[in-house]
């Protein structure tokens, strides 16, 4: 290991980092991207919804319904409409998302132990929106609607009725409607695992497509030197993003940050060892961008994003995959994330999440020190 | 400096490529500051020869020493010593001309006290001084690869490994490029050349001829062109061509005839009694004989007369 060496190698990184407008896209802009994407797309896409309302009967029950829905803060009740047409207008002219119309027979049919409907128009110009509305509004009205139904068995001396199926309304992400506090300490994961996909993936791989491996191996440059000059600059954006998420997190979205700044930099560092290690060990193995690219998402970012407890609770997923989710690096690095920002917990309390981030980190890092070898095929 | 410091040696190099041989048994010793040819035809084997004395590639048998060490054991003790350009332009064209050179120097180690002194000397014999600042992608070809080799001279390696080093770039900077490898070679560096121009072969102090991964023909470019021709060689223009190269190729005397540009080359076992002999019998046939003359033989007449017999795959040949 020559310094000189090493040197060299990490400052020609950093130039072509520098100088390729991708990475440094990936660098400084996706973090911030994926921090307002994760943080605002829960909270406020879905609330307070226009909603504009026709009340053809307008007795005290249809008064109730409606005003659940005003109750909700999912819903915003913006005006109550006397005609039909002005209801399709005010969707038509984008005053609301959602017209809500109640028959005129409503609450007689509900009395005599009749079903009745009420219809939902919904501004369908976006199709995702539209069906978390839908969602939404089935959600009050089934909630409503059970509690007619109780009421009515009641009356009629079935106290003692099974209870209705209950509705669970799920919504793609956050499917709870947690707080944006649960989910914003875990994107430091995922972009962390999106510059060991997106960027280191690619470095080894780069030079061999390039044909620039053939030079390089012909100087007496070592496997080691090489690897820590190609990873040092990006642990460094690494822990940069990672202090740049939790400066958003905390001063942006007001996620409290109760932990110590030491337990978030030693879990950082142990995940982005692994992260990077895997992104390395893959552009050894794959020579060429693309191949490294696809290993790397199925490999580091897809696990991140799907099997880590960061947009699906792993308490919920079926115990199959929940078993899958204790080979995932990341799942343990998000209990970590979520304890340090929301629970103020330690590294003590944390032994178990830090000890599995080491042991990946020392199996993946000493592998990734063996994988390279200077030899052409 | 030490017989072995700047000294290529090799016994019966092997390489294949699963059933395909494509450097076989190869044997040849290279002397200190000599500039040593490889030269033949795309997919000779001159590449992966190259590669295996660069410690790149494992030999599948035989040896190789390179500055008093074998490449298969000790590589890396090879890497110090030599300076390598490969056939693909290897340098990173989204470094600026100075980065390529400092990021060599540091893989090379070069102490930092000379290392301004080798990067100015780098520069002044690529012909870049004060284009340091040039994105490496924007030179031109004859430029890139003048950098290449300043790139793989700077830490002073005794021993220099050029793979088609002037392939794709214009007469003029290839002429440029010769004289900077006579320049190394006269400063005692021992340069191993290869190269599929006939011409550049003749600026070579000795030459190895290669064909089908075996060396058929070793010497300086003069020996080789006397001693292996198995005859006299003719130039003949005739009209018209297509007719003149099958009538001589059944000529009395004419041991090989082979079209060159808009001539034709035979070789006889004596050119003086063939050239009238030759020229009667062409215009007994009806042909007009425009040239019938005794020429020197080129490295070109050379080849082909070696490996005529070769070009087939078949019993004769191995
Ligand atoms: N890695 C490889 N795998 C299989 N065949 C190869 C490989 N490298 C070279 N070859 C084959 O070996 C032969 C010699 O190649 P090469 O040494 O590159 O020739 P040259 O440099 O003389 O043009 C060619 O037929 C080539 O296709
Ligand atoms: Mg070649």
């Amino acid at each position: 290991m020559r310094w000189n060496r090493f040197a060299a190698m990490a400052r020609k990184e950093v130039i072509q980092i520098r100088r390729d407008a991708r990475s440094l896209l990936i660098v400084v802009a996706m973090p911030i991207l994926m921090m307002l994407l994760f943080g605002h797309g829960v909270s406020l896409d879905i609330k307070h919804i226009p909603t504009y309302v026709l009340d053809r009967e307008g007795s005290q029950q249809s008064q109730d319904l409606l005003k659940r829905f005003q109750a909700s803060e999912y819903f915003e009740v913006v005006q109550a409409v006397e005609s039909y047409a002005a209801l399709v207008r005010a969707i038509d002219t984008g005053r609301c998302k959602l017209g809500i119309v109640v028959p005129h027979d409503f609450s007689r049919q509900l009395q005599a132990g009749r079903t009745t409907q009420v219809q939902a128009l919904v501004d369908a110009t976006d199709d995702n929106t539209a069906n978390l509305i839908f969602s939404y509004t089935e959600a009050v009205v089934r909630s409503f609607s059970r509690e007619v139904e109780l009421d009515w068995l009641e009356r009629r001396g079935q106290s003692q009725a099974p209870i209705p199926l209950t509705v669970d309304a799920r919504i793609w992400f956050n499917e709870n409607l947690e707080s944006k506090a649960f989910i914003v300490p875990s994107v430091v994961a995922i972009v962390m695992a999106v510059i060991g996909a997106f960027l280191t993936a690619l470095t080894i791989a780069r030079e061999w497509e390039r044909g620039t491996m053939e030079q390089l191996i012909s100087t007496p440059v070592t496997p080691l030197e090489v690897m820590l000059g190609k990873l040092v600059p990006y642990f460094a954006i690494g822990l940069f993003d990672t202090a740049l998420c939790t400066a958003i997190g905390v001063w942006w979205f007001k996620i409290p940050f109760r932990g110590h700044v030491s337990t978030l930099f030693a879990a950082s560092v142990l995940f982005l060892v692994v992260v990077l290690g895997l992104g390395y060990l893959i552009s050894v193995v794959a020579k060429t961008q693309l191949a490294a690219s696809q290993a790397a998402l199925v490999v580091t970012f897809l696990p991140a994003f799907l099997l880590s407890g960061f947009l699906f609770a792993t308490e919920q997923m079926p115990a199959p995959i929940r078993a899958i989710t204790h080979i995932v690096p990341a799942r343990y690095f998000v209990t970590i994330l979520k304890g340090v920002f929301l629970k103020g917990s330690t590294v003590a309390t944390l032994g178990w999440e830090m000890f599995a981030l080491a042991v990946f980190a020392l199996v993946i890092g000493s592998l990734a020190t063996r994988a390279f070898r200077k030899q052409l095929s | 400096m030490n017989q072995n410091a700047s000294s290529v040696v090799v016994e019966s190099l092997v390489k294949r490529f699963g059933d395909f041989t494509a450097v076989d048994h190869v044997s040849f010793e290279t002397r200190r500051g000599e500039i040593f040819g490889f030269l033949g035809p795309n997919g000779a084997g001159k590449s992966t020869t190259i590669r295996m004395l660069c410690g790149l590639l494992q030999p599948t048998s035989g040896r190789a020493q390179v500055a008093g060490f074998d490449v298969a054991r000790q590589p890396d003790a090879v890497r110090q010593r030599i300076g390598y350009m490969s056939q693909k332009f290897s340098l990173y064209n989204d470094l600026r001309v100075g980065e390529n050179l400092r990021f060599f120097a540091g893989l090379y180690n070069v102490d930092s006290e000379v290392l301004s002194e080798r990067i100015h000397w780098a520069l002044e014999m690529a012909g870049l001084a004060g284009r340091e600042a040039a994105l490496t992608g924007t030179l031109a070809s004859g430029w890139k690869q003048r950098l290449a080799l300043g790139c793989a001279v700077l830490h002073r390696p005794p021993i220099l490994f050029l793979d088609e080093p002037t392939s794709g770039v214009d007469p003029i900077s290839r002429r440029q490029f010769w004289d900077l490898i006579h320049r190394m070679a006269a400063e005692g560096v021992t340069v191993f050349v290869t190269t599929h121009y006939m011409d550049e072969a003749e600026y070579c102090n000795r030459l190895a001829l290669i064909h089908r991964g075996q060396l058929v023909a070793l010497g300086t470019p003069t020996e080789l062109k006397q001693r292996q021709m198995k005859g006299e060689l003719l130039l003949v223009e005739a009209e018209p061509l297509a007719r003149a190269i099958e009538v001589l190729s059944s000529a009395p005397g004419v041991l090989d005839a082979a079209v060159f540009g808009n001539a034709l080359h035979l070789v006889v076992p004596q050119a003086a009694p063939a050239i009238p002999a030759l020229r009667r019998y062409l215009e007994e046939r009806g042909l007009r004989v425009a040239r019938l003359e005794a020429i020197e033989p080129t490295l070109e007449d050379v080849f082909v007369s070696l490996t005529s017999g070769r070009a087939e795959p078949g019993p004769e040949g191995n």
